[in-house]
């Protein structure tokens, strides 16, 4: 019984129905910061996907730079918005943790479905043979896709100096 | 071969691309436009990364670097439009948005 739950096919269904369910409150939610929680867990979700299918670096990636930078980079803005009228009708201050059980649920499955990954050893071994580690994706970056790091690199540069300027208070004036 | 087949990966794939594209057509504010839109980038990320590891090949992780930068560099700029728009209109509706002319 337990051996036909403990495959990576069940872990993987179940990891995705976690994404699937968080993206679709992330698409339907009333409140942006409670829409941005259920980004997270959705984000994370995939990123278990990604360990699963034998990508932990993008895995790691994922985790780092989408629910690391970029949701952070959206909750600055929203800081920036501030919370008008109707996100206040929408989100009463009183109801407490009842917000935060959605995602914190997701998120604790989505825990114990990787900690049973990684315990079981049976699944560590069919994971560690069909591996493309990091290694690989560093040769090849840098070999025969330099050319696209480069034009990566000067896509950020063009969107931290787009952002610089649309963002600037528009007293300060003048140059730039 | 991967253990995971690669039609299934797809499908999850298609499912998150899906439900990322109804957000942006169907909402009208701005940010939650912009998570859909990081919904839609993020699935076009597994289909990558789902197709890398069928073949055993580094080259899907490779795009999905690049997706990832090109999403960094799309919130980045979004985000900041998107204070422009509230400092100058008060509100995140994009039906505003049509009073602009040329």
């Amino acid at each position: 019984m337990i051996e036909s739950f403990a495959s990576i096919e069940t872990i993987f269904y179940l990891a995705s129905l976690v994404a699937i369910i968080a993206s679709l409150k992330v698409v339907t939610g009333k409140n942006t910061v409670h829409a941005l929680l259920y980004l997270v867990v959705s984000l994370l979700a995939v990123a278990v996907c990604f360990y699963l299918m034998g990508a932990p670096f993008a895995a790691g990636l994922e985790v780092i730079v989408y629910a690391g930078a970029i949701l952070v980079l959206f909750v600055f803005a929203i800081m920036m918005f501030g919370l008008t009228k109707d996100e206040l009708h929408y989100a009463p201050q009183s109801n407490g943790v009842l917000t935060w059980l959605g995602p914190i649920g997701l998120a604790v499955l989505l825990l114990v479905l990787l900690l049973f990954a990684i315990t079981n050893g049976e699944i560590q071994h069919k994971l560690t043979v069909n591996i493309v580690d990091a290694k690989q994706v560093g040769i090849l970056l840098y070999g025969p896709y330099l050319l696209a790091v480069e034009i990566a690199s000067f896509l950020l540069l063009a969107g931290l100096i787009a952002g610089y300027h649309y963002a600037k208070p528009d007293v300060t004036g003048g140059h730039l | 071969m991967s253990a995971i087949p690669l039609t299934h990966a797809l499908i999850l794939a298609c499912i998150l691309f899906s439900i990322g594209f109804v957000g942006v057509i169907v909402r009208k504010n701005t940010l939650f436009i912009l998570m859909s839109l990081e919904v839609m980038l993020n699935a076009v990320g597994v289909a990558f990364i789902a197709a890398g590891s069928a073949w055993k090949q580094a080259d899907g992780q490779i795009m999905f670097i690049l997706i990832l930068t090109l999403a960094a560099a799309e919130v980045a700029v979004g985000l900041a439009l998107l204070i422009r728009m509230q400092r100058k209109h008060r509100t995140l509706d994009i039906d505003k948005l049509n009073e602009m002319r040329g």
